[in-house]
Formats: C-alpha cells, sequence, structure tokens
C-alpha cells in the first residue's frame, strides 16, 4: 500500500520516480474526488441560498443564479427570531466555557495533585458519568428544569453544560504531566493550594483549557435535542433547534432555508479555519463528536 | 521555565523529600482547599449527571398519568417493552444504521487515511475539507441533504437521469434508512480519518522499509504490518463509533418528517424515546426505553472488550 520510494524520495533513481508520478497523481484524484464529495452539498446549500424560488426548482437545474438574491437572507432575519437564535446559542456556549473552564481545572487539580481522602471516590464517580449516555439523564435533568421554572429560559440552556466529567479527566491529565517540583517553591513560600493552582499550574495547562473550551462551544453550538426539550418559544431556542423549526415553517422555502443554514454554520466555519488545529486535536483526544 | 534534566540521584532524594513531606504536610490549609476546590463540579455532577441516573432507573418501574403524576407500576413498562413491536423495529433500525454506517464509513476512511499518510501535498486542505461536516449543525447537515435529496428538484435525481436511472424517492417508506445511513457515512468520515491517520502515522516506517527488502509486496505489508499495528486504533474507533451510532437521533429526527409513513422504517431508539417521554408524556415508558438502550450499549462495549484478545494487538 505504501510503496518504499514514495516514503524516501532521496533515494529514489530516476526509474522509479517515473513510478511514482501515475501514483501520486491517482492518490490525488481519488481523494479530490472525496473532498468534491464531502464540500458539494455545502456549494450547493451556498449556490441555492442565492437563487430566486424559479432558479433553485428549475428542471435541469440552474447552476449559478442570474442577479444573487441577498433578499434570501434578509428574509430569514424577517420571518424569524434568527438574531436570538444568535444570542441565544453565543450566550448558551460561552455560559459553559466559562463553567466548565472553571469548575473542571479547579476540580482536576485538586484531583491530580492533592492526595486527599475521598480523591479516588470521587474520581470514580467521575469516570461512572462516562459510562452512561447522555440520553438517560434527559427526562431527570428536564424535571429539574421545570421544578425550578426554568423551562423556555436561557439558565436550562446552560445549567448542567456548566460541569463535565470529560472536561474534568481531560484537565486532570494535563495537570498530571506537570512536574511536582513547581509547587515546591511555592509551598515553601506559604501559598495554599489554590494560589498555586490559581497562579502557577492554570498558566501552564493553558493549551488543554484552550482545546476543552473550543469543544465545548463546538458542543454547545451543534447540540439538537436538550434545547429542543427545554425550550420551544422561539425567541429561546438555539440556532441548532431554531433550524428544525425553520424547516418546518418554510416546507417549500427552499432558497430562504439554505440561507438559514448557511448563515447557522458559518461562525463554527470560520473559527474552525482559524483554528483547526486545536479543533482536530481535541476532537481526536476526546474520541466523541458530542456530549 | 526550563525543565532541566535532574539526576536519578537528585530526583530520588527529591522523590523521598517530597513523600516524607508530603505526609507532614497534608495540612489541615490543604484538606480545606482540596475539598473547596472540588465541590462545585461535584455538587454539579452529582445533581446534573449522576443523581439522574438512578433516578431514572426509578421512573422506569412507574407510570406517568396526567398532569405529570406517577404511580410506582412494578415491571409494566420492561414487560410492555418487551412486547411491544416499535421498540422492537426501533431496535432494528438502530441496529440496521450502525450496522450499514460504521464499517463502510471506516473502510472509506482508512483508504483516505493511508492516501494521506503518504505525505502528499496539500494534506492539510484535504484534512480540513474531510473534517467539515464535523464542524456543521446537524440540522443544516440535513437540510442540505434533503435539498440534494429532493425527489423533484433534487441535485442527486438529476445527476442520476443524466445516466438515464431514477428518479429516486430517497425519502420514502422503503429508501429512507439508506437515505440516513448515506448522510451518516459522509458526516463521519473526518471524524475516523484523523483517527486512523493519527494511528497510521505512529507506525515506524522502518517496518515498511525492512518488510520491502525481504521482497514484501503492498498488500502483504498492509495485512502484516499495517492491519495489525493499526487494530489498537480500530478497536477504539469501533467502541467508540458503535457508541455513537446506536444513538442515532438528530438525522433522522431532522430528515423525515413524524408524520410520514418512513419514520416507522428509520425511528430509533433514541427517537422513540424522544417521542414516548416528550411528545406524547409518556416519561415512564420513555425512561424503560432509554434504560433498554444504556443496557444494550454497556453490552455491546463489554462484548466488544471481551473479543478484543482476539484480534487487538498490542505492543
Amino acid at each position: 500500500m505504501i510503496s518504499q520510494s514514495q516514503r524516501n524520495p532521496s533515494a529514489t533513481a530516476p526509474f522509479t520516480r517515473l513510478k511514482v508520478r501515475p501514483a501520486s497523481l491517482a492518490i490525488h484524484l481519488f481523494l479530490i474526488i472525496g473532498a468534491l464529495t464531502m464540500v458539494g452539498p455545502f456549494i450547493w446549500m451556498i449556490l441555492t441560498s442565492f437563487k430566486s424560488f424559479t432558479e433553485a426548482t428549475h428542471v435541469p437545474p440552474v447552476f449559478l443564479p442570474a442577479v444573487p438574491e441577498w433578499s434570501n437572507y434578509s428574509e430569514v432575519f424577517s420571518s424569524l427570531p434568527f438574531f436570538n437564535f444568535y444570542v441565544n446559542t453565543i450566550v448558551m456556549a460561552l455560559g459553559r466555557v466559562v463553567g466548565v473552564l472553571f469548575f473542571c481545572s479547579m476540580m482536576a487539580y485538586a484531583l491530580a495533585r492533592i492526595e486527599f481522602p475521598g480523591r479516588n471516590l470521587i474520581f470514580l464517580l467521575v469516570l461512572s458519568v462516562f459510562m452512561v449516555p447522555g440520553q438517560v439523564l434527559l427526562i431527570p435533568q428536564y424535571l429539574l428544569m421545570s421544578q425550578l421554572g426554568w423551562l423556555n429560559s436561557l439558565q436550562a440552556l446552560i445549567a448542567p453544560g456548566l460541569f463535565s466529567a470529560f472536561g474534568t479527566f481531560q484537565l486532570r491529565q494535563y495537570f498530571l504531566s506537570l512536574p511536582k517540583e513547581l509547587e515546591e517553591a511555592a509551598r515553601l513560600d506559604g501559598a495554599n493550594h489554590f494560589q498555586i493552582y490559581w497562579r502557577i499550574m492554570l498558566p501552564l495547562v493553558k493549551s488543554g483549557l484552550l482545546a476543552l473550551a473550543i469543544l465545548k462551544i463546538l458542543w454547545s453550538w451543534n447540540e439538537l435535542l436538550w434545547p429542543l426539550i427545554v425550550n420551544n418559544s422561539p425567541d429561546k431556542l438555539t440556532l441548532s433547534a431554531g433550524l428544525a423549526f425553520l424547516q418546518d415553517e418554510f416546507t417549500t422555502n427552499y432558497p430562504q432555508m439554505m440561507a438559514g443554514a448557511t448563515l447557522a454554520i458559518l461562525p463554527m466555519i470560520v473559527m474552525f479555519a482559524v483554528l483547526q488545529r486545536y479543533f482536530i486535536e481535541g476532537i481526536a483526544i476526546s474520541g466523541s463528536k458530542g456530549g | 521555565m526550563s525543565l532541566q534534566p535532574i539526576s536519578r540521584r537528585h530526583r530520588l532524594q527529591t522523590d523521598i523529600r517530597t513523600r516524607f513531606r508530603f505526609k507532614r504536610s497534608l495540612s489541615k490549609s490543604d484538606l480545606f482547599w482540596a475539598y473547596i476546590m472540588v465541590a462545585p463540579n461535584l455538587l454539579g455532577l452529582l445533581i446534573f449527571y449522576i443523581w439522574p441516573i438512578f433516578q431514572n432507573f426509578y421512573f422506569s418501574f412507574t407510570t406517568w398519568g396526567d398532569f405529570g403524576k406517577s404511580a410506582w407500576s412494578g415491571l409494566d413498562n420492561y414487560k410492555n417493552l418487551f412486547s411491544d413491536p416499535e421498540v422492537l423495529h426501533a431496535t432494528q433500525n438502530t441496529f440496521a444504521y450502525a450496522v450499514m454506517t460504521i464499517p463502510v464509513s471506516m473502510a472509506i476512511s482508512l483508504v483516505v487515511a493511508a492516501f494521506l499518510n503518504q505525505k502528499i501535498r496539500g494534506i492539510g486542505l484535504y484534512r480540513a475539507l474531510y473534517f467539515l461536516p464535523m464542524v456543521t449543525i446537524p440540522a443544516a447537515v440535513a437540510m442540505m441533504w434533503r435539498w440534494l435529496f429532493n425527489g423533484d428538484y433534487g441535485l442527486l435525481n438529476y445527476l442520476l437521469s443524466l445516466v438515464s436511472l431514477g428518479p429516486v424517492r430517497w425519502l420514502s417508506d422503503d429508501t429512507a434508512l439508506y437515505a440516513v445511513v448515506l448522510v451518516g457515512i459522509w458526516s463521519s468520515i473526518g471524524f475516523n480519518m484523523i483517527i486512523l491517520l493519527a494511528g497510521l502515522q505512529t507506525i515506524p516506517t522502518v517496518y515498511y522499509e525492512a518488510a520491502s527488502l525481504d521482497g514484501a509486496g503492498a498488500t502483504q505489508r498492509f495485512f502484516r504490518i499495517t492491519m495489525p499495528l493499526l487494530s489498537p486504533t480500530v478497536f477504539f474507533l469501533t467502541i467508540v463509533s458503535l457508541i455513537n451510532g446506536l444513538q442515532v437521533f438528530d438525522q433522522i429526527f431532522l430528515m423525515i418528517k413524524p408524520k410520514s409513513t418512513a419514520i416507522e422504517n428509520t425511528q430509533s431508539l433514541v427517537y422513540l424515546f424522544y417521542k414516548t417521554a416528550f411528545i406524547d408524556g409518556d416519561k415512564g415508558y420513555g425512561a424503560a426505553i432509554v434504560t433498554l438502550l444504556f443496557v444494550i450499549i454497556l453490552a455491546i462495549t463489554m462484548v466488544q472488550l471481551w473479543f478484543q484478545k482476539k484480534w487487538v494487538h498490542y505492543d
């Protein structure tokens, strides 16, 4: 599958070089077809979002709109509380990020660096949350929100996501990797554990905090089931759940639907383009697409 | 901060020192701070994640009437569960989805990952493009695919018509599940590819060079070197993919209209759980359905852990 000459170009004789080129051409051809399959639906969505209704439903299809219909985009905002969707989604994502970064890193520090009684039990509890599919928790979580009178509110969107077993586990790994000597000096100066955590350790696990924050934002942005369950008034929906409603509302207004979808995914795509490495690493480490 | 390599003797000394001091210095202040720092997240996890596990289990033994009143009903929900054709059908759909999606997606991802592992140009761009569906809101994915699948104006049927095939009613009773599977494969390739590529990159090149010198062909190298050394990665992916795949909900909910007849052939266990608990308000039965899902996932993961000895190679 992997030919030696490609891995070691310095050793290639002219003869093998001739053999390499068609092979890597074929590889590129395969990868480009694959990439088109991945990107094609996005391109078609964006093209449709600029078409008039007649263009979008024309058979055979019209590929480029004669005049870009920007009105599709403005109509998304006028016919739905789309601006609220944005605000709600951002508040939910940022609220969760702040909570998780603070609460998880504190617990992770204590679990990794202080040998207090009950530490193993608490770590076991954290691990046990991993074993359970998230849907198992939905009915009790929903009832709790209802008892607090939080249904249809921003608190409901944020609340359970403020805490995380995954984040604790991930940050614990980062804290464990720091050498013991670091805290010794601070201990001699009489610093307590919170001061050591806040002033010395936290700045050293910045990359871990960033990876966790990005994952949390992505998951919050894309989460569907929880916002769908706790909030049903349109002005309290997130983009993810709001789009589901958009789909029902404009069953046949395809250009407008595509405009809404494009608007909803744009921020994450831009963020992905800028912070690609962290996205990919974070998701690879977490081994999970959501949760 | 530079960390100089510490001599072994020095490290031993510090070890003894810290261990000795540790016992002495786990002061009241240390304990105090440990519990203070653990408390917020522990409380949150207990309230939102751990206590609900038990609550849900309890609810699965209750029946919910009007106005959210519930009463203990013993094993009734479970008795109904095992004689309910809808639950059986949803279980079949869930497994059909996972069994069709995971191997195909992994096979395609493996080929892509192997190609990207050849140090070719543009690897970063390819990786990003294949990864795109992972950062896209599921509802947007569903909308773009429903538009492609559209029976009258969809691009897919147009492309098929060019080779005089179709039109296919993609989201109708017989084909809807395959359409959902197709989208599932499309969405998961990026993730699988990233993990497999990371696995491939840990295989030392010397193995391939040595095998080539011994005259091993590409096929032999793949099956004798790549597959065994990649098996821990494949194993990890299988576990994660099955856990995720058995929880499929988003695409079914978003692509298939609840009133269409295709929903019977596509609804997964999580979809049925959502419908039962939150649309019909039958939280007791819903709790039983999701407990069933939990048991299925747990059992399958256990079986995989058990069987890994047979095929997973660890050095």
